[in-house]
């Protein structure tokens, strides 16, 4: 990272959301500001990345994301994305970004009907990507995973599509939910969106057992700071 | 008018809430050889004709009350 150069990332709070603090001390410890930004808002400030955190979005009604959406801040979100800015949805924060068709697939019920709350091994599958930069090619990381819907979906030919384009940058050791072909994290097809059922955020400290977590959000701020340095 | 809507797990989607029923129906003596478990969703529309509500709901069935990835639905309308 760039002497002095602190990104600034927002991190979208949804009523139920319960990690968005998590994600921004988490944030600000790997070096970016963190700015809070709530899902009324109509626009983001200027930032050079954007999480949508863990939680329970409204209540998780309907579908775990459906109504988040919808939220007015997912408007600037979309133009954001769609003008190539980062964004890394973690746990609800990915289901929100699957159900607004930014992340392709969908996140079902766990095969096993628990809510499953454990450190679970990832590996990762691709270092050159945005997301997973300080990550080394095959590494295993261990990191929380808390969700009783995490369970990834995609049809037949999305999924050959997926694997084809090289979009699936994490892969559960032993699947903890059943998703499919074992997938932790998906990103968009250029690269820019990503989402996880894990939580990073919960593993930068050693007090908690694992600092993997750094490897996903340190890539994502790096990734942030490059673009703010870029754009300056 | 009203209308109904029924959302289903699409076929093939494994669906392990209906498992976990139909398990328990099992337990309690019934003899059930698959359950499926969807949602339904009641709507009260005012006045109009059926036909164009149709078109309407099927819109706001793929934008929201399911996810076509996964779900199937059905629209029925009663009165």
């Amino acid at each position: 990272m760039s002497d002095g150069a602190r990104p600034t990332v927002a991190v979208i709070v949804f009523p139920g959301s319960n990690d968005d603090r998590d994600a921004a001390l988490a944030l600000e410890r790997l070096g970016a500001e963190a700015a809070l930004v709530w899902h009324a808002e109509p626009e983001l400030p200027e930032v050079a990345g954007v999480v949508l955190p863990g939680g329970f979005s409204y209540g998780d009604y309907l579908r775990c994301g459906a109504i988040a959406r919808f939220a007015p801040v997912m408007e600037a979100v979309r133009r954001f994305a769609a003008e190539g800015g980062l964004v890394l949805g973690i746990c609800n924060g990915f289901q929100v970004l699957c159900e607004a068709r930014l992340l392709p697939g969908a996140l079902r019920p766990n095969v096993s009907l628990s809510f499953v709350c454990r450190d679970v091994r990832l590996r990762v599958e691709r270092t050159d990507t945005l997301f997973t930069s300080r990550a080394t090619a095959g590494e295993v990381l261990t990191i929380p995973v808390k969700h009783g819907e995490g369970c990834y979906f995609a049809d037949e030919e999305l999924l050959d599509e997926l694997e084809a384009n090289g979009q699936v940058l994490l892969r559960y050791e032993e699947s903890p939910n059943g998703s499919i072909a074992a997938i932790a994290g998906v990103a968009n097809e250029s690269g820019n969106v990503f989402g996880l059922m894990p939580h990073p955020e919960h593993a930068v400290d050693p007090l908690l057992g694992s600092t993997d977590g750094t490897l996903v959000l340190g890539s994502f701020v790096d990734a942030a700071a490059e673009r703010m340095f870029t754009a300056a | 008018m009203k209308a109904t809507i029924l959302v289903r797990p699409k076929e093939g989607i494994l669906d392990p809430q209906g498992e976990a029923v139909q398990s328990s129906l099992r337990q309690l003596g019934f003899h059930v050889d698959e359950a499926r478990v969807g949602r339904v969703i009641d709507l009260e529309l005012g006045g109009g004709d059926a036909g164009s509500a149709r078109a309407e709901l099927e819109r706001a069935c793929e934008q929201l009350l399911a996810n076509p990835l996964i779900e199937s639905y059905e629209i029925a309308f009663a009165e």
